[in-house]
């Protein structure tokens, strides 16, 4: 149990730094940037929702935000996506009750884990892309936006799953 | 009331949900607004402190290439403090005024760039030097190509600068040639590019016509370049779209000055007398 607690806070700090430090500034094709950090949100243990993982995922978004000086953008979008990861994962996997012991998005088929992934994050990316531009007259520049940093951040997930497994 | 606790005990996930979503929407509102100050900024011990470590790693990549910006600028200050000297032989130029200063209207600090967004909506650097250093809210910011933002959140030891590339911020400029004032502003889609706005049609602009700060605000003196007319748009008898392309190179900014308007708080009490009357 201690370790599980380790190892999230340690993914937690480590997601951050990575994120601000190295993946903020990639800038691929002049301003694609992809956001591993709500990695988080996929490794932390699939249970009922709890407060706690709210308030972590709130406190990840902030985190980034102070970084970004970006107000509460990252703070909502990751809020918004950890309080609908359970439903979404259920409609997709088509079940109205989940078996949180025996659950892992690493047992998962790779179709439905890729696309519980990629619909998570297109919505957060969508958040944190509008609430930045903060009016509705650039909708189409931000869905696209929003698509193509979806898929690079997509394939860093994938990756970062491949090496955790690889790893245990 | 048993109920109404049972209700909030049953839903008290969902409620801590709105709560926190609140408050980041709350922080979204507020870093949108150019006036109030803001809670969630990088001018803080920590957020600072680690861009700072950061940057003294990448910094000893572009050395070189800092001092051959400074030393053309070297160049060109001694070139231009030839002149004066020139000009003002017969001049007593030491005649200080009655506050005891040279008649010196600005004050310029040096500070390090440590952290530069550019690929936002809303951009900010991060500078590493504060308060103690002098440098206060609503500041103007330049390098030796031309200007880089304002002056916003400012702690201790570090600074965040509004970047010209964010759309809340507008800086009064002007046309070089023909001094027709308008307001800069961005769109976000071309970090090289900037957009013009309220600007008379009677300014009859060309391409490739110089942009400078107008100088009507207290933040910029007069005549800071800003870039050149790129291109522009007229529909019925407006300017719709006038894009202006950057001097600077907002992706690479190693040093930039600080501006202190010595004269700042005067005016702006004054305007406000006014304004009261």
């Amino acid at each position: 149990m201690n370790r599980e607690i380790l190892n999230n806070v340690l993914l937690f700090i480590g997601l951050i730094l990575l994120q601000v430090i190295v993946l903020n500034n990639i800038n691929f094709l002049g301003y694609l940037n992809p956001m591993l950090y709500i990695l988080f949100i996929f490794f932390y243990p699939l249970k009922k929702l709890d407060s706690t993982f709210l308030l972590l995922s709130f406190l990840l978004g902030l985190s980034v935000d102070f970084f970004a000086n970006s107000g509460g953008v990252n703070a909502a979008a990751t809020l918004f996506v950890a309080f609908i990861r359970i439903p979404v994962v259920k409609a997709v996997l088509g079940k109205t009750e989940l078996d949180f012991t025996a659950f892992s998005f690493r047992k998962l088929k790779f179709g439905n884990m890729v696309s519980i992934l990629f619909i998570l994050t297109l919505i957060h990316h969508f958040i944190v892309f509008q609430l930045e531009y903060f009016r509705f007259d650039n909708l189409l520049g931000i869905l696209f936006k929003t698509f193509l940093t979806s898929i690079f951040t997509l394939v860093l997930l994938l990756l970062s799953f491949i090496f955790f497994s690889k790893g245990k | 009331m048993q109920q109404l606790i049972s209700f909030f005990y049953r839903n008290k996930n969902f409620l801590f949900f709105i709560f926190l979503e609140g408050l980041a929407f709350f922080f979204t509102v507020q870093s949108h607004s150019f006036h109030s100050s803001k809670f969630v900024n990088s001018a803080n011990a920590v957020t600072g402190g680690i861009y700072k470590k950061v940057n003294s790693f990448s910094e000893f990549l572009h050395l070189r290439e800092e001092n051959e910006i400074l030393a053309q600028e070297n160049v060109y200050l001694k070139n231009l403090l030839g002149k004066e000297m020139d000009l003002n032989k017969n001049v007593d130029s030491l005649k200080t005024d009655s506050i005891g200063r040279n008649n010196q209207k600005y004050f310029y600090y040096s500070a390090e760039v440590i952290n530069n967004e550019f690929n936002r909506s809303n951009n900010y650097l991060t500078i590493s030097s504060g308060a103690k250093s002098g440098i206060a809210p609503d500041m103007g910011v330049i390098n030796n190509k031309g200007i880089v933002g304002i002056t916003k959140s400012v702690s201790d030891n570090y600074a965040t600068i509004m970047s010209v590339l964010n759309v809340n911020a507008k800086i009064n400029v002007m046309i070089s040639r023909t001094e027709h004032f308008g307001t800069l502003s961005w769109n976000t889609k071309d970090y090289t590019k900037v957009q013009l706005q309220d600007l008379p049609i009677q300014a009859k602009i060309r391409i490739g016509d110089t942009v400078v700060t107008g100088g009507k605000s207290v933040i910029f003196p007069k005549g800071i370049p800003v870039g050149v007319v790129h291109d522009f748009v007229v529909e019925s008898n407006n300017y719709t779209l006038v894009n202006i392309s950057l001097f600077n190179d907002m992706t690479s900014v190693g040093y930039v000055e600080v501006i202190k308007n010595f004269d700042k708080e005067e005016i702006l009490n004054l305007e406000e007398r006014s304004m009261n009357e």
